[in-house]
This record gives C-alpha cells, structure tokens and sequence, in this order.
C-alpha cells in the first residue's frame, strides 16, 4: 500500500476520521494530513461562500421526503458539516421566496455543501495514500 | 448586492478556486488552473446569456 503523501505536520489519524473532521468543518481534513495551505484556504472559502448563500437569502431545505428534489438539495446542503447546523440551529434556514437573490442563495449554498463533499473525497484520498 | 453578473463571478470564483485546490498540487499550477476555470466560465455564462438574449420569456 503506497504511503500518504502529506505535508511535514500531518497527524497520524485514520481516513474515517480525517473524512469526519474534513465533512464537519470544512479543510479540517487537510489540515490534519499536513497540507495546511490548502487546509487554511478551504476553510476560509467554503463558509464563507455559505455564508454569502445565507447572506443572500437562500433557503436551508428540509428533508421532505415526499418532495425528492427537496430532499436531494437538503442532502448537498448537509454537505457543509457544522456551518449547516449552526445556521439551522439559529433559525437562518428560512430564507425569502420572495427575494430578487433567492436563487443564487439557494445555488451558493448547495454548491458549497457539494464542494465540501468533494473535499472529503480529496482528504479520503490523501489519507489512503491515493494521491 | 443583486449584480447577477457579479454574482456569476463571485460564484465561479469560489468554484474555480476549490477546484484548482484539488485538481493540481503546484501552487503555479493551481493559480493558472483556477485563473483558466474561472475565464472560462465567466465567459461561457456572458456567451449563453447572450445567446439567450433573443429568447422570450
């Protein structure tokens, strides 16, 4: 099995959790793995692109199951790990339908949970030693 | 900010730069991925909203 080819600083941690912190806040991963940079980056990048989803006045979408579509943007929301649940949790899920920017709202903040999934799927390769 | 056209770049911005984070590991080839990707599709959404522009509602 080929060796992970991580940075000078990386932690020995297995790809499940290196995958768990990367899902939860986005760039963890790779900065457990030692690629700081990137870690850093990421980490500025994808909330903030959450944010301005929010800023805009996107929608957090329930898991409806009797709405498939619904349910499938709610999933590539959850993408986005603790700043979903944080902003869920804070009650700024609601957005406004009525908003000139509801829709690049809502395209932000699906993209951005799409991005962080593969960015998990990157920090998973990197820890196998894949990449 | 309601720009739709800066909203089409800010958004292949933020696209272009996690896909050049991922795609490439050389900081030079990161940069000249990332500044291709968001040309291009900054460019391409201008080209199809004005190939659109002729379209009725």
């Amino acid at each position: 099995m080929p060796r992970p080819q991580t940075g000078p600083h990386a932690f020995a941690a297995s790809p499940l959790l290196v995958c768990a912190a990367a899902w939860a806040l986005p760039g963890a991963g790779h900065l457990l793995l030692g690629r700081r940079r990137t870690g850093w980056i990421l980490l500025a990048a994808l909330p903030l692109m959450f944010a301005i989803g929010l800023g805009l006045q996107g929608r957090l979408f329930p898991f409806d199951t009797g709405q498939p579509l619904v349910t499938l943007q709610a999933l590539a929301e959850l993408g986005m790990g603790v700043p979903y649940l944080c902003a869920r949790l804070l009650g700024w899920a609601e957005g406004r339908v009525v908003a000139a920017t509801y829709e690049h709202g809502n395209t932000f903040l699906v993209v951005a949970g799409l991005l962080n999934v593969l960015v998990v799927l990157d920090a998973y390769d990197i820890a196998r030693g894949r990449k | 900010m309601a720009s739709h056209f800066l909203l089409m770049v800010l958004f292949a911005g933020f696209v272009s730069l996690v896909f050049a984070l991922l795609m490439r590991d050389d900081p030079r080839e990161q940069v000249r991925f990332g500044a291709l990707l968001w040309a291009a599709f900054a460019g391409i959404g201008v080209l199809l909203g004005w190939l659109m522009y002729p379209l009725p509602l």
